[in-house]
Parts: structure tokens; C-alpha cells; sequence
């Protein structure tokens, strides 16, 4: 499904991704672990489109388009969803109206017919339930005095709305207690499935309990140094990201 | 060198209406005399004067307007044709049509039990002489000296005490300068007495693109415990300059509340000024200003706090692209007897391009020492973090801004609560924004 061949990227001519490969398969879970300053964020933001970041070197085909040649919208409506690690509080715009105006947008690109309001209302209620979201929040404008376990519900609701084919979590577990955590990570699992896929990027392993990754990536420097089994995630945990550097420094030395 | 000088008198000049001028309106020969007077001997303000610091309105209309007569009436303004004209003609309203200025009777309709919409014409000697002049002094500007002296003809509004008009009054001035003078003096008196309510739509409706120079004053009194709402569509072309100056005496327990819309035009001055006359009373200014190409807008707004508990709240917005400009001045005045004042002030603004400017000025001069005042402004472009975010969801570029921008707009047109001028200009303003995904 989403094919990383050696990319390379930097902000404002520094680079931050040194080489990156990766392949993910419809129905995987891959956690990104790594260290801070590792390029985890950079890696998800390139994905998804953030203009700061420039691709010097590499490519990425989703699902065989080149995915680097599309605008951000094109990528959300090509079914690529990144949850932001900070939510943007935008005044004034209504989540609900915001939601109907890209579930629309995307309808839009793929050729299918708007929903009509009754039609939309439904599928938002349904997917309420799914992510234990208050409707009071929505009836707010956008993520606007959100509380941060709030904006990560925000999110998985809107991706839970937008039914992306790769979802790409940027730090989502940060800053959340364990019950927020689980509301999130069990609105994640509810919404797996075989013909999809998942790129947890987090910094803790206690996500990986909710959220159990089919393999586990460890970056540095901006390159996957080490990819295993979920067990990594539990050394890792153990012992820190040190071994890593040190079993790293050891062999260029 | 006029531009090296304070005043302009070769404008002055250009009127060559006030050289043989005769006051034609009985009760108002003082006032009229007073304000040729003052015209002649203070000419118009350069942008030397700083008041007039960053709009040379006086410049831009000796160069922009060949012919400085008043225009005379449209001919063949009828029913049928202002109702085609207009996109969406007020339905269930008291409607008050001025035809370059005149008031038309014909056209205007209004239930007279709720108010009385009369010319000044048809007004006595001794109620013109009380009312007109009485809130906006000729000294005060001199576009409002011109508009007096030149005064033949205006609309007064009168609410009865008690009275709730429930309907919306709609003051549209149509404009089309003819081959006889390209200048255009609206004037109207508004007074709604003790406990009277009114809400008061004003705009112009441009019948063609030709070079034009609206110069309007409205006055209005607001007395003890009246709630009067105004709401101004200022929306014309890009050959369309516009000076108008608006003052409200807003007495005890009273609100005034303005909202003024400005979206095309070549160059715009209002000069809006809220005289809270007497304690516990309050008034609401807002503003937003849209512009594009080399419009010119500027929002010059002065509330005078002379007695204590009232209220003043201020928020004015601008997003502006191009090569336009902006300018805003927010006076508060709080007088040594305003104590226990509350007086609030923000004016934000979105810049598009690099091109265009934004001159932001408050200003605030305080004698008493038990109030409550605070005042902002912040200027930015839209916020890229937001746009991104946007979009990551599906949602196109445009759209994404025309999201931002009307929701940044929206705060002001919230503001409006005249439910069928409010649904014209949320649909005029996103159109403008792009909106239209």
C-alpha cells in the first residue's frame, strides 16, 4: 500500500530524514519509535503534505500513485489521514460544518454524490459512538478551548468520519492520561480492518498495549536503525533508546 | 504646493455651488451660513492634517471627479425598476429611498403609525433649527461643513416615544451622477425618542461605475432608554468615493449599536463618533472591512464617555488583499465625571499580500480614575498551521482560505440581528472570500 524508497528531507536546508525505506502492507500496524529529534514528526508531516518540509532525495507511492506529487488535500482524498500531534483551535469555524465540508470534497474527488444533511447527521452520530465523543464539543467551533484529551478525540473522530486507507497517528498518546488513552486507542482498533493500514508514531510504548503493532521501528538520525517484532517496543522501554546508540556507534566505528 | 500645506482651498475652488450660495431652508440659515464660513476659511484637510494623515481624500477627489455640482435626480427611478435592481429587495420593511440625495417620497413606504418619515422641506423653520446640525457641527469636519452648506433637501426619521418598530427601516440612496454633477450629499436626522426601538439598514445602490463623490451626514439622537441599531452596507465600485460622517448623542439607559460593512469602493472615510451624553447608557461600534485591488478604507471612530456607568464596546476587522489600504483610528474619550466606565477596543486585521497596508491607531485619553479600559490590535497573515490542518482533511486551498477568512469575518457579521440584511451580506462576504466551493 505505501512504499518508502530512501527519502530524504529537511526544513530550511537542514536535513531531518536521512534515507528512510519502509513498506507497509493493507491491514499492518507500524509503530515509529525513536528518540526526540529522531524525525518521527517529520516523517509523519512529510506524508501527509506539510509544505515547510522539502523532499531532496527518494519517492513514496500510495497505493502505486506517487504520493509526493499531490497536494495535501489530494493525499487526504487519495485516503491518507494524519491525526496532528497538535490539533489547530481554529475560532469560528464549526467542527460539524468543517467535517461536512471535506467528507463532501473527498465524496467529490472519488466521484460519489454529497451527503445531504440527514445523511451526514447519521454517519456523524454513528460515529460518535464509535470514539465516545460529546456532541457538545462538536456543536463548539473547531478543536477552540478543547482540552488536549479533547483534540486526540477530535481527531480519531474526524478520522473515524473520514475512513482514510492509511492513518498515520503523530504522537496522539502524548499528553494523555491512561482512560483517554484507551478511548482513544480503542477508537483506533475499532476501526482497522484488513484492507487498511496504520502508522502509530509515539514516543512511549504504553500506546502499544492499546494499540499492538504488528512491527515496530526504531528511528535515528533520520533512518530506521532497527525494525522488529512488538517486543522491541518492550526492550526499548527497558532500556532506553542508549543501547541503540551505542550498538550503532559500535558498528561505524 | 497644496501637499505641502495643512488645508486645501483649491477645492474649496472647485464647488462653484458655495460662491452664489443662498440658504434655501428656512430655520437653517445660521447653520448653513456658519458652515460655508468655516469652509472657506479652513479649505479641506491634506494629509498634512492628522486626522487626515494617511488618506488624501481631499487630493483623490480633485483628481478623480470632473464635474463638482450635485447631481441631479434619476430620472425614471421607478417601482418596478429599484425592485428589479436590488438583489434582494427588503420584503416586510419600512423603506426610505433617497434618489442622489433627494428623498422620494413616492418610492418610500412606511407604516406611519410606527414613525414618521418626512423631508426637511416639509419640516418648520423651528424644528430644522433644534434638529439639524445639532449632533454633527459643521466645525467638527469639513466634509461635514460641505454637506451643510450645500443642504437643500435630507430625510428626518422620527420614532415616537414608546414606539417598538418591529419592522426594519431600510434607508437605500441610489446613486447614478449624471451629466450635470457628479457629487452627491445624503443627509439624514434620526430621532428616536424616550423608549423607542428601531433598527436602521443604510446602502447605497449604484445604478452605474461612473466616478462619484458621496458625501453623507446622518445625525442621530438617541434618548433616554431607546435602542436603536444601525447597520451600513457600504458596497459600491471601484470609481466611488465616499466620505461619511455619522454622530449619536445616546442619552441615559440608551444603546446605539453601528455596524458598517465596507467592501468596494475606490476610497471610503467615515468619521463615526458616539457622544455618550449621559451615564448608564451604551454604545456598540463594529466594522469590517474587505477589501482588494487599490480600495482605501478608513474607519475613524471617536466615543466620548462623559458621565459614569456607561459602556462602549469596539471591534473592528479588515482583511485586505492587493494593494489596498486600511486605516483605522479608535478614539475613547472617558471625562473626569465617567467613572466606573467600561470601554473596550480591538481592531484586528488579515493582510493577504505583501502589498497591502494596514495603518492602526488607538487611542485613548482617560481623566477618571475608576474605569475599566482596554484596547488591541493585531495584524497577521492567515495562519498556515490552520490552512494545513484544513486541508489535510480533503479540503481544497481555496476553500480552505475562504474557511479562515469568513470565519475571521464572521465575528463582525454575527453582530448583525436584522435576519434578512444579515443572510445578504453573509452570502455578499463569502462570496467576495471565495466561498463559493
Amino acid at each position: 500500500m505505501l512504499s518508502i524508497r530512501n527519502l530524504h528531507a529537511s526544513i530550511e536546508g537542514t536535513p531531518i530524514l536521512n534515507g528512510i525505506n519502509l513498506e507497509i502492507n493493507a491491514g499492518e500496524v507500524h509503530a515509529i519509535m525513536g528518540p526526540n529529534g529522531s524525525g518521527k514528526s517529520t516523517l509523519a508531516s512529510v506524508l501527509a503534505g506539510r509544505e515547510e518540509y522539502e523532499v531532496t532525495e527518494g519517492e513514496v507511492f500510495f497505493k502505486g500513485k506517487n504520493l509526493l506529487e499531490l497536494s495535501p488535500e489530494d493525499r487526504a482524498r487519495e485516503g491518507v489521514f494524519m491525526a496532528f500531534q497538535y490539533p489547530v483551535e481554529i475560532p469560528g469555524v464549526s467542527s460539524t460544518n468543517f467535517l461536512r465540508t471535506a467528507v463532501n470534497q473527498v465524496r467529490k474527488y472519488r466521484g460519489q454524490e454529497p451527503l445531504d444533511a440527514v445523511k451526514f447527521l447519521s454517519l456523524m452520530k454513528e460515529k460518535m459512538k464509535l470514539v465516545e465523543i460529546d456532541q457538545k464539543l462538536l456543536s463548539r467551533s473547531l478543536n477552540e478551548g478543547f482540552s488536549g484529551g479533547e483534540k486526540k478525540r477530535n481527531e480519531i473522530f474526524q478520522m473515524a468520519v473520514l475512513e482514510p486507507t492509511l492513518s498515520i497517528l503523530d504522537e496522539t498518546d502524548s499528553g494523555l492520561d491512561i482512560d483517554a488513552l484507551k478511548v482513544v486507542a480503542n477508537g483506533v482498533n475499532q476501526l482497522k480492518s484488513a484492507d487498511k493500514a496504520t502508522i502509530v508514531v509515539t514516543h512511549y510504548q504504553r500506546l502499544l498495549d492499546y494499540i499492538v503493532p504488528d512491527f515496530v521501528h526504531v528511528l535515528f538520525h533520520g533512518k530506521i536503525v532497527k525494525s522488529g517484532p512488538k517486543a522491541l517496543a518492550m526492550e526499548l522501554e527497558e532500556k532506553g533508546y542508549d543501547w541503540i546508540k551505542e550498538e550503532l556507534s559500535g558498528t561505524t566505528a | 504646493m497644496s501637499t505641502t500645506k495643512k488645508k486645501d482651498f483649491q477645492l474649496v475652488q472647485q464647488f462653484e455651488s458655495l460662491k452664489d450660495f443662498h440658504p434655501v431652508l428656512s430655520g437653517l440659515e445660521n447653520l448653513q451660513n456658519n458652515a460655508l464660513t468655516i469652509l472657506v476659511e479652513n479649505g479641506f484637510p491634506t494629509i498634512k492634517e492628522e486626522e487626515y494623515k494617511y488618506t488624501g481624500i481631499t487630493k483623490r477627489i480633485s483628481e478623480s471627479i470632473s464635474d463638482f455640482r450635485k447631481s441631479a435626480q434619476i430620472s425614471g427611478l421607478s417601482q418596478k425598476k429599484i425592485t428589479t435592481d436590488l438583489p434582494s429587495w427588503p420584503k416586510d420593511a419600512n423603506i426610505i429611498v433617497t434618489n442622489n440625495g433627494y428623498f422620494e417620497g413616492e418610492l418610500s413606504s412606511f407604516d406611519e403609525n410606527d414613525l414618521s418619515i418626512q423631508p426637511f422641506s416639509k419640516l418648520d423653520p423651528h424644528t430644522l433649527a433644534t434638529f439639524i446640525g445639532s449632533i454633527e457641527k459643521p466645525e467638527k469636519d469639513a466634509f461635514t461643513a460641505l454637506n451643510t452648506a450645500l443642504l437643500e433637501n435630507g430625510v428626518m426619521v422620527q420614532i415616537p416615544a414608546g414606539k417598538r418598530v418591529k419592522k426594519p427601516i431600510y434607508l437605500i440612496h441610489y446613486v447614478q451622477p449624471g451629466n450635470d454633477g457628479h457629487c452627491i450629499f445624503p443627509r439624514v436626522f434620526v430621532n428616536a425618542n424616550k423608549n423607542a426601538e428601531a433598527t436602521i439598514v443604510e446602502m447605497d445602490v449604484f445604478l452605474d461605475e461612473k466616478p462619484v463623490f458621496i458625501n453623507s451626514v446622518a445625525e442621530f439622537g438617541i434618548h433616554q432608554n431607546a435602542h436603536v441599531k444601525h447597520y451600513k452596507l457600504q458596497d459600491g465600485h471601484k470609481s466611488a468615493i465616499t466620505v461619511s460622517n455619522t454622530s449619536t448623542n445616546v442619552h441615559r439607559d440608551a444603546t446605539f449599536t453601528s455596524v458598517v460593512l465596507s467592501l468596494e469602493a475606490d476610497m471610503i472615510r467615515n468619521n463615526l463618533s458616539l457622544n455618550l451624553v449621559d451615564g448608564s447608557c451604551e454604545g456598540n461600534m463594529y466594522g469590517l472591512f474587505l477589501l482588494n485591488g487599490r480600495t482605501h478604507v478608513d474607519n475613524h471612530t471617536n466615543v466620548d464617555h462623559t458621565q459614569a456607568h456607561a459602556l462602549s464596546n469596539e471591534l473592528y476587522k479588515g482583511i485586505l488583499n492587493d494593494q489596498s489600504r486600511g486605516v483605522f483610528n479608535g478614539k475613547i474619550f472617558v471625562r473626569k465625571d465617567a467613572q466606573k466606565t467600561n470601554a473596550f477596543q480591538q481592531n484586528s486585521n488579515l493582510l493577504l499580500s505583501e502589498n497591502a497596508t494596514i495603518n492602526t491607531k488607538p487611542q485613548l485619553e482617560i481623566w477618571a480614575d475608576d474605569v475599566k479600559c482596554s484596547h488591541g490590535c493585531t495584524t497577521g497573515q492567515l495562519d498556515d498551521e490552520a490552512l494545513f490542518y484544513i486541508r489535510s482533511r480533503g479540503i481544497g486551498k481555496e476553500a480552505a482560505r475562504a474557511l479562515l477568512l469568513y470565519a475571521f469575518a464572521g465575528e463582525v457579521l454575527e453582530q448583525i440581528q436584522e435576519e434578512a440584511f444579515k443572510k445578504y451580506c453573509k452570502k455578499t462576504v463569502n462570496e467576495r472570500l471565495g466561498g463559493n466551493y
